[in-house]
């Protein structure tokens, strides 16, 4: 495997690409007693329209994160029982735009990584079995739409994009999840949990080489090229719209205002972009900007508040929220701050300053095994050096920030979701 | 390897140093120790807060963030948090590690000095907390108070100790009321500040590369006008009780579409009791696993819960049980776990399950030694109740129990309470 240091961060990273196609990435971390690792296929909720043999699947929306569900399932019981025999902490996630499956262990690694990868490789599902999930991701569905935070989120983007995939539920509806067969799972299965279309990523005072000879020894020996996938073509730049309301079971009004970005390009350019991104969000909104302060004091805003910036394939946006008795003051006051930033430009102090910190920050996080994986697997799919992060940092400055207010932070390209408190609700 | 020290810096403020080198950061905190009391617990949840909106060296929010910017985004933020019947209150903070600086320079003793600073010297207004301050803040605790309700999994177990445990302080939330967090005044919050100064037992934190020495003089430096004109007495531990004859059941009802079923069992030992590795056992048997009864049985064979785990309040003696339901679901949800727990209070369990526990509990005790929040954690428990058993030598007593310790931890479980949180229409 290929070893390179990345001395400003203090890690070592060892990385390889199989012949079947998948890249492994081992962060090797002395002193630790843990290890983690995390099996990711470029396949997330957005991921419905595809191309498969030479043909074009549409599938209902939800399909990614069933099969989530469903992959535990082996012909001989249930992996992630097996894991936990072994006092292995498993999981899985989907997010819109990939699929993860990882555990965190402190004995027996290389048992519990075969494990892994080999329920991940080889599905097995069966009529029966996906009617009962239906039954269990169902309750999931209700359980997050009873959740304010998740419905405030889900409207910002529907409210932001006209018809990119990013604006459904990863989960899909009980509707939607009602039309999943066993086949659509093996054929989802087919295109994306294929070698070349995955990412292995893993963190601990491991050894690498190991790694790397199981992944080869349990893997399939081939995988498919690139799988074609359609979100509908380019958006408009403007959000689709202004304003979008609901009303639910809360105590104070819970909100998110977004803007939308222009969607990032594959390669290094990503990374800086996101950097950018990240910065234009500390700058405008971030816990140590001057109008976070002001509307802190005047009690439009809370601690709950915050601000990131997201991207994905084919989209990419600012969103700034939390609780607030008037959300659409917060907004004309994130709207107004962004015109004079755009007008009379960042401070450079403040710039410099929440440069550093945000470099800070992101060298604190690799502390975390989970986040260093998470994010190496997202980096190559976006096709990224993600540990070089130093280096991106010191080529940006506070006029990449500034254009990027200017083009992106403006009224037509913004849209505020709101949950409000029912009326008739008691606290 | 991490090395652990104890000191006591000041009459009955206690100093726990971590020294490692393996992560990127360093963790610093502190904290009052107060006695969890509905009279009080609104006004100490309350102190943090106002202390964390100004000092006399750094008098707003702009200026703090900034001096917190030039540490590299280090943060100190205001904690709350009950540890049994003891209310913990103060700050945690984390900032890089001294060898990640672009420029080399100590990060240390200028974060001690920031957290001392925050903690002896606000910024104040005819000699108490300034008002505009204080009112702020005690709306935003309002705010919290409300929001509560907001999610629902954690809604019903609030509501369930509060059912449970009524007339003990535990029912006590962390946070305390809201009519109690409303009477608050900037002199009634700078007259409870004054006694957590003077009399509360103060816990100090610290994890990262720097030798204990260096820690120990720096935060001595950081808090020496810190008052010494009262007595910090020890709290005490919280006080046994029986579960009623029948158990209580409470149902509430609330616009959900999913149903929350909760259970309060009464566990009879506690994190003091000899026995209380089988007692993490039997948790982790019974609901604290992914191959758990709750999970495997009442969640994956039956489908009768989205989730279903269990949870011990090790310091107070009481294991919580918690379940989404559907509304038509529940008295078969709820029969089925009873009839779980009657299984293994008689040791119908395999040994797959016990040995499963068992490495699942072990390895979540050496992983905390890897995470730095997790550690802070853990110590900040074990400081509360008096402890200082260290993760590896727990897994080690968790490594010898023996099944017939798992059945008798599991015999003096006894359910207390069982509260319901259905739908409106149902």
């Amino acid at each position: 495997m290929e070893k390179t240091i990345y001395s400003r961060v203090g890690e070592t990273l060892f990385h390889t690409r199989l012949e079947n196609g998948l890249p492994i990435y081992v962060n090797v971390k002395p002193g630790f007693r843990k290890a983690f690792a995390f099996f990711a296929t470029n396949y997330g909720g957005m991921d419905m329209r595809f191309q498969l043999d030479g043909t074009w699947q549409e599938t209902p929306a939800g399909v990614a994160h069933f099969l989530e569900h469903k992959m535990f399932d082996t012909k001989e019981g249930n992996a992630l029982q097996d894991l936990a025999a072994n006092g292995a902490s498993p999981n899985a996630f989907t997010s819109s735009a990939i699929t993860g499956y990882y555990f965190e262990c402190t004995e027996k690694f290389e048992e519990n990584l075969k494990t892994l990868l080999s329920f991940v490789s080889v599905p097995w599902f069966t009529p029966e079995s996906v009617e009962k999930e239906q039954g269990i991701i169902g309750q999931e569905i209700q359980m997050i739409e009873d959740d304010p935070e998740w419905q405030v989120f889900i409207h910002l983007l529907s409210g932001l994009y006209e018809h990119h995939p990013i604006r459904f539920s990863v989960a899909g509806s009980r509707e939607s999840i009602s039309h999943i067969t066993a086949d659509t799972l093996y054929a989802c299965h087919k295109a994306f949990y294929n070698p070349a279309n995955m990412v292995l990523c893993v963190a601990g005072d491991v050894d690498p080489e190991q790694v790397e000879r199981l992944a080869r020894e349990i893997l399939p020996k081939d995988g498919l090229s690139d799988i074609p996938r359609d979100y509908g073509g380019p958006e408009p730049t403007h959000a689709a719209h202004s304003v979008q309301e609901l009303r639910m079971e809360v105590s104070t009004p819970i909100f998110q205002l977004g803007f939308k970005a222009d969607p990032l390009p594959q390669g290094p350019e990503h990374l800086r972009g996101e950097l950018i991104g990240t910065l234009v969000s500390e700058v405008l909104a971030g816990s140590s900007s001057p109008l976070y302060a002001r509307l802190y004091r005047e009690g439009l805003i809370n601690k709950n508040f915050g601000s990131s910036f997201e991207a994905y394939p084919g989209c990419a946006f600012l969103a700034a929220g939390g609780e607030s008795r008037s959300p659409e003051a917060v907004r004309d006051a994130l709207l107004e701050e962004a015109r004079r930033l755009s007008e009379e430009g960042v401070d450079e102090a403040l710039f410099l300053r929440l440069k550093k910190a945000l470099y800070g920050a992101m060298v604190r996080s690799l502390n975390s095994f989970e986040h260093v994986c998470i994010e190496q697997a997202q980096s190559h799919f976006a096709g990224v050096d993600y540990l070089d992060f130093p280096a991106v940092f010191d080529s940006i400055g506070k006029a990449d920030v500034e254009e990027a207010l200017r083009t992106w932070c403006v009224p037509a390209r913004s849209t505020l979701a709101v949950v409000r408190p029912k009326e008739e609700a008691q606290a | 390897m991490a090395e652990l020290t104890r000191s006591e810096l000041f009459p009955g403020v206690h100093l726990t140093a971590v020294h490692t080198e393996k992560f990127k950061s360093c963790v610093l905190g502190a904290s009052f120790l107060a006695p969890l009391d509905r009279t009080t617990a609104a006004c100490n949840a309350l102190v943090p807060s106002v202390l964390r909106r100004g000092t006399q060296e750094h008098p707003d929010m702009e200026s703090l963030s900034a001096a917190l910017d030039e540490l590299y985004g280090g943060s100190i933020e205001p904690v709350v948090r009950t540890r049994g019947e003891t209310q913990c209150v103060g700050f945690l903070g984390s900032f890089l590690d001294d060898a990640y600086t672009l420029d080399g320079s100590a990060i240390l003793e200028k974060a001690a000095g920031l957290l001392g600073e925050l903690l002896l010297r606000p910024c104040t207004e005819q000699g108490v907390f300034r008002r505009d301050y204080t009112d702020s803040e005690r709306q935003n605790l309002i705010d919290r108070i409300r929001a509560q309700v907001n999610d629902k999994r954690s809604y019903a177990l609030l509501r369930l100790k509060r059912e449970m445990c009524a007339g003990e302080p535990f029912g006590v939330d962390r946070l305390g009321d809201e009519s109690s967090a409303r009477a608050i005044t900037p002199e009634s919050l700078w007259a409870r500040y004054q006694d957590l100064l003077r009399t509360a037992p103060m816990e100090l934190y610290y994890c990262g590369s720097a030798k204990p020495e260096r820690v120990a003089d720096a935060l001595r430096a950081a808090l020496s006008q810190l008052p010494t004109d009262g007595v910090r007495t020890p709290l005490p531990r919280p006080a046994a009780k029986e579960a009623p004859a029948q158990p209580r059941e409470v149902v509430e009802s609330l616009d959900v579409t999913q149903g929350k079923l909760t259970m309060g069992l009464r566990t009879g030992s506690t994190v003091w009791s000899e026995d209380y590795p089988a007692l993490l056992l039997a948790n982790a048997i019974f609901g604290g696993t992914t191959t758990s009864r709750l999970f495997l049985h009442v969640r994956e064979k039956l489908s009768l819960c989205y989730y279903a785990s269990s949870q011990l309040e090790k310091l107070k003696g009481v294991m919580l049980v918690s379940s989404g339901v559907e509304f038509d679901k529940v008295g078969e949800a709820r029969a089925e776990i009873l009839s779980q727990l009657e299984a293994c209070r008689k040791g119908a369990f395999e040994d797959w399950e016990l040995e499963g526990a068992r490495r699942s509990v072990v390895s979540a005790l050496h992983s905390a030694m890897d995470a730095q929040a997790r550690l802070e954690d853990f110590w900040l428990g074990q400081a509360v109740a008096g402890l200082t058993e260290d993760p590896e030598a727990l897994a080690r007593r968790v490594e010898e129990v023996t099944r017939e310790q798992v059945v008798a931890a599991f015999s003096s479980l006894q359910l207390d309470t069982i509260y319901f949180l259905k739908g409106r229409e149902a």
